[in-house]
């Protein structure tokens, strides 16, 4: 019995390598996305546009299927017309990371827009009048102050991204609630199990949920609030 | 890609009924899911510091753990306890936890309650002092602002992050496929990929059909609040 709980919390670890590895996906796609939608070029409008809605307006679940089992189907594919005989799988952790990386960038791109947004334009203004060029410009000026407005948007995100990883034990990743699934199915307890699972994702998420206010305290220094 | 063969007559229908079963999960659970809802946001408001923490801590618990989890406690969970088990042959309400359906809709009922609960809260302690000063000095009493005052308007401003948790269940609607036997939408697709290996036709197709339902629901909201929200309008001249 106790050897199940040791494979699922050495299963927790593998929960938090996928959801930071595709935390750090979806934010460069969250950035990629925002500067496209904020650049005023049609074309990367639009393709930025169409990345959003259809992201946020179909199931993480659909998504993950459909890139796991149509990568898989399609790279075989690809393979075959280059006249090679061997198949590959898809590594479940990798589906994981980038298909998570890819629905959150969606949701990312929304948050680091509006915050992009919520910068004061004579900030810009300076920054170009200083000579500055334009990634010198997002680094130093836009960067830092974009993280007070992004980050009670970014918190929410987060939280939700952690708690889709279970989703990827659908598809066989062996984290924490793939093992609790099978220490269930073995063991016939599965309340306990279940019950174990869901109570490390919450010291999960509550620490996040720690780390992230005392993100926001550091980076809203010096901000005045109004007084009611 | 094969387009036909999802447009076969029995695809079509195994389409159909996923479809029947996603909505009629949706709009019950959400039915059920508002009224705990607003019994809860009037507890986490209320007076009674038990009645605070008490749903707070269930507020905190679910929003804290993924869904897939929160169904596998209650499909496979309860359905082993043996209070449960004892009973659910011939007792009135644990008959149902032998129901896939019944399971699902239990589980998204609670969940949405969780998140709709804290929204309204949210709006309800964000009621102008104003507004409720005036109501008092009318003579009302706690109930009467409440009822006249604080409500109408709050359930008024939750519709704008109402109408992001109701997009957001109809896709979590989708972990019903985690649960067998239950045929929804995203079900309908895996088992048409399984039966003719059509992973990209089967699931665009699951996709395509949220994509239209998310459509649908953000316009019925957009319609709601011109409607309820007209007053909180900017100003046009």
């Amino acid at each position: 019995m106790n050897a199940y709980y040791v494979a699922i919390l050495q299963g927790s670890v593998l929960t938090v390598g996928v959801s930071l590895c595709a935390l750090v996906v979806s934010i460069l796609l969250g950035l990629l996305g925002a500067s496209a939608k904020l650049s005023g070029r049609p074309v990367l409008g639009s393709v930025a546009a169409a990345y959003t809605t259809v992201i946020r307006g179909v199931p993480d679940l659909v998504v993950m299927l459909l890139v796991f089992y149509g990568g898989t189907i399609g790279l075989n594919h690809l393979l075959e017309l280059a006249g090679s005989k061997a198949t590959v799988d898809i590594n479940p952790f990798l589906a994981g990371v980038l298909t998570l990386g890819f629905i959150y960038g969606a949701y990312m791109t929304e948050t680091f827009r509006g915050a992009i947004l919520s910068i004061p334009k004579g900030q810009m203004e300076a920054a170009v009048a200083y000579g500055m060029h334009p990634l010198q410009a997002f680094l130093r000026i836009t960067l830092p102050q974009m993280v007070r407005y992004a980050l009670p948007g970014f918190t929410n995100n987060w939280l939700v991204l952690i708690k889709s990883t279970a989703l990827v034990s659908l598809i066989g990743l062996k984290e924490m609630t793939y093992l609790g699934k099978q220490a269930s199915a073995a063991t016939r307890s599965p309340f306990a199990f279940f019950l174990f699972t869901a109570a490390l994702f919450l010291i999960y998420t509550t620490i996040s949920l720690y780390v992230l206010r005392k993100l926001n305290a550091r980076y809203s220094l010096g901000t005045k609030r109004g007084e009611l | 890609m094969k387009w036909d063969i999802i447009f076969q007559p029995q695809n079509l229908e195994l389409y159909a009924t996923g479809i029947l079963t996603t909505l009629w999960l949706l709009f019950s659970s959400l039915a059920i899911g508002a009224v705990l809802a607003l019994i809860f946001a009037l507890l986490l408001t209320g007076p009674w510091a038990a009645a605070r923490w008490i749903v707070g801590a269930y507020t905190y618990v679910i929003r804290g753990t993924p869904l897939l989890i929160q169904i596998y406690l209650i499909y496979y969970g309860l359905g082993q306890l043996e209070w449960i088990q004892a009973r659910w042959d011939d007792v009135w309400p644990w008959m149902y936890f032998k129901e896939s359906f019944f399971c699902a809709l239990l589980a998204f009922s609670l969940n949405t309650a969780a998140y709709t609960a804290e929204m309204l809260a949210g709006a309800i302690r964000e009621t102008s002092a104003g507004e409720i000063e005036s109501a008092q000095a009318y003579g009302m009493n706690r109930f009467q602002v409440m009822r006249h005052i604080v409500l109408p308007s709050a359930l008024r401003r939750t519709l704008p992050a109402y109408s992001n948790e109701v997009v957001m269940m109809l896709q979590s609607t989708s972990l019903a496929s985690a649960v067998p036997s239950m045929l929804d939408v995203t079900a309908a697709a895996s088992r048409i990929y399984s039966t003719y290996y059509l992973p990209f036709e089967a699931y665009i197709a699951a996709a395509a059909i949220y994509l239209v339902a998310s459509f649908c629901l953000i316009g019925m909201f957009r319609l709601a609040e011109k409607q309820f929200l007209a007053y909180l309008a900017p100003r046009k001249h």
